[in-house]
């Protein structure tokens, strides 16, 4: 989480909105540990990662979705074990969790 | 202040801190603020289950370990309190301040050490009762530099120690050893491990017996020979088979230590 703290100030000190998407549990290889966390501004700039680059671009459109009202808070899997996973996958063939909201707490 | 703001703030002193979420479930996106020592910030919608879920919070926290949770809405943990309940998942982000590594002795392996520790988020303190070793410019990789013998550093800061910690006494030196063995065990730190080769140990086993350390609960807590059976042989090489043995011992894997094998230690 450390990692993109001084991103989100200075997005928000700019008047921008925030969505965070965080690792809540993985199973199977995966490349970031529990509690990495990927921010993602209004405008769609980016800080940090939650995976090894396999599922970013993914998190972007949920987290705008979230900023833009047409989603809601919540968890979204990645991976290929979960039948209702995404269809975009983790090359490493792991799955992971996350949290996704909007950061206005 | 919010609790993003307070979050943030200890998050990047360093003080340790649990962000708890519902990530699913009845209140979605509730989150409570659990700090060590204060009252909870933010509530998860039932003053039950924030009591239970800061309590497990602080545990967890204790553990440096982040993960989801389940609970009923009123905090109910039991599976038959749980039939036909909503779920609550709740996520609990923990920030713990790093974990420790005291490193005795200020030898050429330290140095190797402390360097390998850091890599891994230690934060190192070098302790050495001469002067001459002990300084801050042959260990600038340490975070603290303690010129003293260990039995002072272990009376004032012992009780700063737990289970993620660790105590590495690389003296070779019974006047310094046994006293750093002896401080180690009163501690709750969850690794101790003594550098030495096999005859060392056998006779630091004799010393520790004269000066009444013989409990084998004691002494099944002493990694010695210190470090995994790699057959490392430079103080780079002992550091990493040293790491890895912390590690092997959290997590409870079956890799082969020195203490447990009676081979050669390096050929």
């Amino acid at each position: 989480m450390i990692d993109v703290l001084d991103d989100i100030d200075r997005w928000r000190a700019a008047g921008h909105r925030v969505a965070v998407a965080r690792v809540v549990d993985t199973a199977g290889s995966g490349p970031r540990e529990i509690g990495a966390t990927m921010a993602v501004a209004d405008d769609g700039e980016v800080s940090g990662s939650v995976s090894g680059g396999c599922v970013e671009g993914a998190v972007v459109g949920e987290a705008l979705a979230i900023l833009d009202g047409t989603r809601d808070a919540g968890v979204i899997t990645f991976g290929y074990s979960d039948d209702e996973a995404f269809a975009v996958g983790l090359t490493c063939g792991g799955t992971i969790h996350l949290f996704i909201e909007e950061l206005d707490w | 202040m919010s609790m993003y703001e307070r979050w943030s703030e200890a998050v990047r002193a360093g003080e340790p801190i649990a962000l708890v979420t519902v990530v699913d479930g009845p209140g979605t996106g509730s989150k409570l603020l659990v700090e060590p020592g204060v009252a909870a910030q933010g509530t998860l919608g039932d003053s039950e289950l924030d009591r239970v879920a800061a309590r497990d919070a602080l545990a967890e926290l204790e553990a440096a370990r982040s993960g989801v949770r389940h609970y009923g809405p009123q905090g109910q943990t039991t599976p038959e309190d749980l039939i036909d309940a909503p779920i609550v998942q709740v996520f609990v982000d923990v920030h713990a301040p790093p974990p420790e590594m005291w490193i005795f002795g200020a030898v050429d392996f330290t140095a190797a050490l402390a360097r390998v520790a850091k890599v891994l988020g230690y934060q190192v303190t070098v302790c050495d009762a001469r002067e001459v070793f002990a300084t801050r410019r042959r260990f600038p990789m340490a975070d603290q530099v303690v010129v003293s013998w260990p039995t002072p550093v272990f009376d004032e800061r012992g009780a700063e120690l737990g289970p993620r910690d660790a105590v590495c006494i690389l003296t070779h030196d019974p006047k310094f050893d046994i006293p750093a063995v002896r401080g180690a065990l009163e501690t709750r730190v969850g690794y101790i491990g003594v550098m030495g080769s096999r005859r060392t140990h056998d006779t630091r086993l004799a010393r520790l017996a004269d000066a009444g350390v013989d409990a084998p609960a004691d002494l099944d807590r002493l990694m010695s020979p210190i470090g995994l059976d790699l057959g490392a042989r430079t103080p780079e090489e002992t550091a990493v088979s040293i790491c890895a043995e912390i590690i092997a011992r959290r997590t409870g894997r079956a890799v082969p230590s020195l203490r447990d094998s009676d081979g050669p230690i390096h050929d």
